[in-house]
């Protein structure tokens, strides 16, 4: 049964229509405008970061070492430092963090010890660094007697990465298609077979990029270092690399920032920029070829 | 083929829970030796749960409780000396979605032998001559010879589903658990598995689970129906559709529910 509708006035635009038309293009200018605010900032964090920074802005900036208290001369103890930290923290917490997320997802069964445990690994990862500076300060510093030290730091950093290692680390390995662990345990495969043939080449892609993510953290990171093995300054010879021991103090880019800015009277006013430059220009390296490295990997596999 | 045939699988008294569910009632059932065993019934019955029994695979699902016994080839699998690797190499099984590993058509079909490898690896010899036996007891050597190192997951998912039974073959299985293995494929990808069942009938004892009753009528000696966990009844494929004698599986092969 049709209405009577004059052939002329079907499917045209109605005054309802032109609203919901009207409403749409507001909803589209409003989410286009967001997204506008939230790149501006960006570009002008970086345009004026640069620009500042252009003056001391060189290669000698990064291997000389600070001079006239740290008025002039470069940032190479707190950049070697940074590495050091970086390289450490990483060196303990990849392993634990990773192998730790295997067995709670390949091994583990999935009661409620399990869903805890998963629990506390996702709230860990949103404690304030500062707590973990300030148990850093007690268990590594204090408890175990390594003193205000490169390793003392290195392992704070690490407790402070490992949960967000394990919930990435999880998340490689549970985007593996569970039909491929099927065929495998049908044929009698062990778990750890399936996890070593099938499982681990699948997912290091996702793994390898979680914890090369925890190294801008772990670089960009204060209050840990601060509280636990980072100092002022530290006399090291200019451009040599190996210029910490384990046990030593050192200096980090990010403390360095947080120095030069606000305890030291007079410094030339480019030095805080570019030593943010040089930071800032180094994590987004690794974050790149974190990438990188990600879309290499994942080019190789196809399912 | 003997006349009487020998019990390749049979059950007594089985219950299955997934935690506070009771998946399987009492399922007592004999499935024989050599032939083409089909499990039909309606979504949920319990037929998937029951071919996941026959290689305890089952337990690999979480939260999984079984009682009664099961044997296979005379042999308890729930008798504390019985291996899952050792079970799973001899009961492989096939799935609804192919499910090719993500490596080559070469190393799937070799997949098997080399996980079973017992110390070193296994000769190159050796394993050529498994793929070539394999994919041609299959009907894919002909096609893929020249592709061996192709990624499996390209093939044809027909194909697909013929390269993860021929992954079953190098480890000389008894029995082969299928599960709803046409149900993504098209008419043509079906009959060409269906053959496949055929041709390995006798050498392999075969038990398909299917949603399809033409497909269980086609290509089936005997005909398992289940209902709520409960086999309702067992027989030969053509009693079964031509003369049910439970009055529920006339109702379910006559399409009035499921």
């Amino acid at each position: 049964m049709t209405t009577a509708i004059a052939p002329s006035q079907r499917f045209i635009r109605t005054r309802h229509v032109a609203r919901k038309e009207r409403q749409q293009s507001l909803a589209k200018w409003l989410f286009f405008s967001m997204t506008v605010a939230m790149i501006i900032p960006l570009v002008a964090i970086v345009a004026f970061l640069l620009w500042k920074a252009a003056p001391s802005l060189d290669w000698q900036f990064i291997v000389d070492v600070p001079k006239r208290g740290m008025r002039e001369g470069g940032i190479w103890p707190a950049f070697t430092g940074t590495l050091y930290l970086v390289v450490i923290s990483l060196a303990v917490s990849a392993p634990i963090g990773v192998l730790a997320a295997i067995y709670l997802n390949e091994y583990a069964k999935d009661n409620w010890l399990n869903r805890l445990i998963n629990l506390a690994v996702i709230n860990l990862a949103g404690v304030p660094s500062i707590v973990h500076a300030l148990f850093g300060l007690g268990a590594f510093v204090y408890a175990a007697k390594l003193g205000y030290s490169i390793l003392a730091a290195s392992l704070t950093l690490a407790i402070m990465t490992l949960p967000v290692i394990i919930a990435s680390t999880r998340e490689a390995l549970s985007s593996v298609p569970r039909s491929f662990r099927e065929a495998c345990w049908n044929v009698g495969a062990t778990r750890w077979q399936t996890i070593r043939s099938i499982v681990l080449p699948n997912s290091i892609s996702g793994i390898l990029t979680g914890v090369i993510l925890q190294v801008s953290r772990a670089a960009g990171e204060t209050a840990p270092v601060m509280f636990t093995g980072a100092v002022f300054f530290k006399a090291v010879e200019k451009g040599t690399l190996f210029s910490y021991g384990l046990n030593d103090q050192c200096m980090a880019l990010s403390m360095h920032l947080y120095t030069v800015s606000t305890q030291v009277p007079n410094v030339k006013e480019s030095i805080p920029f570019a030593t943010a430059v040089v930071l800032l220009a180094t994590v987004l390296l690794v974050n790149v070829s974190a990438i990188g490295l990600r879309v290499w990997l994942r080019n190789r596999k196809k399912w | 083929m003997s006349a009487a045939h020998q019990i390749a699988i049979s059950t007594r008294a089985l219950d299955l829970w997934y935690g506070a569910f009771q998946a399987l009632r009492n399922i007592n059932v004999s499935i024989k030796d050599g032939i083409i065993t089909s499990l039909i019934g309606p979504s949920g019955c319990g037929k998937t749960t029951l071919l996941r029994c026959f290689n305890r695979v089952n337990e690999r699902y979480g939260n999984v409780r079984t009682s009664g016994t099961i044997e296979l080839l005379g042999k308890n699998i729930y008798d504390p000396d019985i291996s899952l690797i050792e079970l799973r190499k001899s009961v492989g099984m096939v799935f609804q979605r192919p499910n090719p590993l993500p490596i080559s058509v070469y190393e799937n079909v070799v997949f098997g032998l080399r996980i079973h490898a017992a110390g070193g690896r296994p000769h190159k010899a050796e394993l050529d001559m498994a793929v070539e036996k394999s994919l041609t007891e299959v009907g894919l050597w002909k096609d893929l010879k020249d592709r061996l190192n192709d990624r499996a997951t390209s093939l044809q998912l027909e194909q697909q589903q013929k390269l993860c039974i021929a992954r079953l073959l190098p480890l000389k299985p008894e029995i082969i658990l299928m599960d709803e293995p046409c149900s993504a494929l098209d008419v043509e990808g079906t009959r060409g598995i269906e053959e496949l069942m055929f041709a390995l009938r006798g050498r392999y004892t075969i038990v398909i689970v299917t949603h399809n009753m033409a497909q269980a009528r086609r290509a089936s000696d005997e005909c398992i129906f289940m209902l709520l966990g409960e086999l309702v009844e067992h027989t030969r494929t053509n009693d079964l559709f031509l003369n049910p004698k439970n009055p529920k599986t006339e109702e379910y092969i006559e399409g009035r529910y499921g």
